[in-house]
């Protein structure tokens, strides 16, 4: 086997088991459950999908970022916590793989698991092309977009999860810093900012926004290169985070 | 000095067995018969600044003994000056030792005094703050993943996933291994036959008891037969059977593999290990086989003597008398059997017995028992690393 063959084989090895994990008990099933009736709660009865009669998933999505707002936390907050807690980290970091691979393994297996949860929304794409006739190319970018937004969260969460093994500490951790970064786009925060800062800092900190971001996937159907770049640098910037936390861990 | 003819003495054992090892070299032949004599024409190996060349007998003995020459490149794990702090505390200062190839090494030492962090540092989830550590020919800081690869580690407290089936976590870490289709297979199912996990292999492991979990996570260790094994307490919260079971299996797979491990049992130090260590607050204090160990006991060569009679001032008074005996003591007296303990002058030690029984015959003593003491490593072990304990107490520090 090539480096990076063997490379990628581990990473995968370590994601199977992390995804395998979830399915053993029952916290994924209740997730999903909980997440589809959210969503549709959300959808239907909050942004009164039936009443905008428009054929669309606008509202369906412009919910995404308070639905992930808690639940991806939850999903994410026992990467590495768990593995502090019982010890398994030990293990896992003296098997022949990378603090790369393991960090990277999970985070894939749980972004994997919750694109298997957004999947499963797939009859509200049914439905809406049933009564209508959507732009599905705008219902792909809110998809890529939610699936993007949902991977950031994750790895906000991977990096407080790093930070204690405690599940409930790492929880509110991720929260609290999703809920700063979603929050710094809106207008309550921008005014605010433009009021007592130059209202040039409003672009700055907006431009940090998740809500920003994951507006033109999820309101104008556009997948623009600078938003995926976001996302992904967010993705990046926090897994490197969590290696950093890690190695200072066993730095001791 | 007495272990010294320990190996003059085995060259007269037959067969004489050569271990063929990587690196294997004519010379070997002429420098194990002749070592003593033709010591200093060869030049030294450069190892030899922690732990000379030594022969070494066959772990066990129950069979033929058995004489296996080690070389250089048979030395699996080199540790040097390996240092490691957390805060002001220093756990670990300035240890090395090597193990080789057939090495059972035991890993002693009062709690806290550094034995898990060293073997943290072995196994590479540490790095170290100063110091080297090689692992084959790997350089564990260097090379990590190579030297992890040839390192199987059982680490304290038997750490395994819990929501995973014993197959399940088994498969796992035998593909992180790179094993797949039908080697992992393979390897799975001979360490569960290795380690008794047939009858929970479907459980998971959060159900198990505690001897299976410690298996479990034993197996994982052993799936791609290591050339060293590493092993934290592997008998930790074991029942005696168990206890057994693991060590026969450390016995077994001693010849082929270079194995750390740590314990607080003293006997299986004495049952399984060729060569002891033991640590107190980060530092080698003692460091050589049990029987050298054993021999620093005071009690070591001491006679101790069971006679029937009531007198025992008389005994002692006589043993006293001899001109080998340093000091004697009157351990017991009990339905009319007197046990009395003659302890050695340094020069005189190995005559003390034939003293003792010439003592013994001129007198008309009715001697139920009598023995050399080989010593205890207990005893060792707590002079060793007590002063230090009760230091530590009286300046209110934690260990």
């Amino acid at each position: 086997m090539s480096p990076a063959n063997s490379a990628w084989s581990n990473v995968m090895a370590i994601a199977k088991r992390e995804l395998a994990g979830y399915f053993a008990s029952p916290v994924a099933y209740v997730f999903i459950v909980i997440f589809l009736l959210l969503t549709g709660f959300f959808t239907f009865n909050v942004a009164n999908f039936f009443e905008a009669s428009e054929a669309s998933l606008r509202g369906f999505f412009y919910w995404h970022p308070w639905l992930y707002l808690f639940l991806v936390p939850a999903i994410g907050m026992r990467l590495w916590s768990e593995e502090r807690r019982q010890g398994t980290i030990e293990l896992l970091l003296t098997l022949p793989v990378t603090p790369w691979q393991a960090i990277l393994g999970k985070f894939l297996a749980s972004w994997a698991f919750l694109a298997i949860a957004l999947a499963l929304t797939f009859p509200i794409w049914i439905t809406v092309n049933y009564l209508g006739d959507p732009d599905n190319g705008a219902i792909i970018a809110g998809y890529v977009g939610s699936l993007l937004l949902a991977g950031a969260y994750l790895a906000i969460t991977c990096m407080t999860s790093a930070l204690t093994r405690n599940q409930v500490i790492a929880f509110i951790l991720a929260v609290v810093v999703c809920f700063l970064m979603m929050m710094a786009g809106y207008s309550a925060v921008t005014d605010f900012i433009a009021r007592w800062l130059s209202p040039g800092a409003v672009d700055t900190v907006a431009s940090f926004s998740t809500i920003t971001h994951f507006d033109p996937f999820s309101q104008k159907g556009l997948i623009e290169l600078r938003d995926v770049v976001f996302f992904v640098s967010v993705m990046a910037f926090a897994l490197f985070t969590t290696g950093v936390i890690i190695r200072a861990h066993r730095g001791g | 000095m007495r272990r010294q003819e320990t190996s003059t003495g085995l060259h007269g054992h037959e067969p004489l067995e050569l271990r063929p090892a990587t690196g294997a070299h004519p010379t070997r032949i002429e420098r194990s018969a002749g070592r003593r004599e033709a010591g200093a024409s060869a030049p030294a190996p450069q190892r030899n600044a922690h732990f000379g060349c030594r022969l070494v007998e066959g772990a066990g003995g129950h069979s033929k003994a058995r004489l296996r020459y080690h070389y250089e490149s048979e030395d699996m794990i080199k540790v040097e000056n390996l240092r490691k702090t957390f805060g002001p505390k220093v756990a670990v200062n300035n240890i090395s030792f090597n193990v080789e190839r057939g090495e059972v090494l035991g890993f002693l030492g009062p709690n806290g005094a550094g034995k898990s962090t060293t073997m943290r540092m072995i196994t590479g989830f540490y790095p170290p703050d100063a110091g080297t550590i090689r692992v084959g020919n790997h350089d564990v800081v260097e090379e990590p993943i190579q030297a992890k690869r040839l390192i199987g580690y059982l680490p304290e407290n038997a750490p395994s996933y819990s929501d995973m089936t014993v197959r399940g976590f088994l498969g796992f870490a035998a593909e992180v291994r790179g094993l797949r289709g039908h080697a992992k297979r393979n390897a799975v199912n001979g360490v569960i036959e290795m380690c008794f996990l047939d009858a929970v292999v479907n459980q998971s492991v959060d159900t198990l008891s505690k001897g299976y979990k410690h298996r479990t996570c034993l197996a994982q260790s052993l799936l791609h037969d290591p050339e060293v094994l590493i092993l934290d307490e592997p008998t930790d919260g074991l029942d005696p059977n168990q206890k057994f079971e693991v060590r026969s299996l450390i016995k077994r797979m001693s010849e082929k593999k270079a194995i750390v491990f740590s314990t607080h049992i003293l006997e299986e130090v004495e049952s399984v290990c060729t060569r002891a260590i033991i640590i107190d607050r980060g530092v080698i204090v003692a460091n050589g086989t049990p029987e050298d160990l054993k021999a620093r006991s005071n009690l070591a060569g001491a006679v101790t003597l069971s006679v029937q009679g009531a007198n025992s001032q008389a005994i002692t008074d006589k043993l006293a008398s001899l001109p080998q005996v340093e000091q004697t003591q009157a351990i017991s007296v009990k339905d009319g059997v007197i046990v009395v303990r003659a302890f050695p002058r340094a020069s005189e030690a190995s005559a003390l017995a034939l003293g003792v029984a010439e003592l013994a015959r001129a007198q008309g003593w009715r001697v139920n028992e009598m023995r050399v003491e080989e010593g205890r490593l207990d005893e060792v072990f707590r002079r060793i690393t007590m002063p230090d304990t009760v230091k530590r107490a009286a300046a209110g520090v934690n260990a």
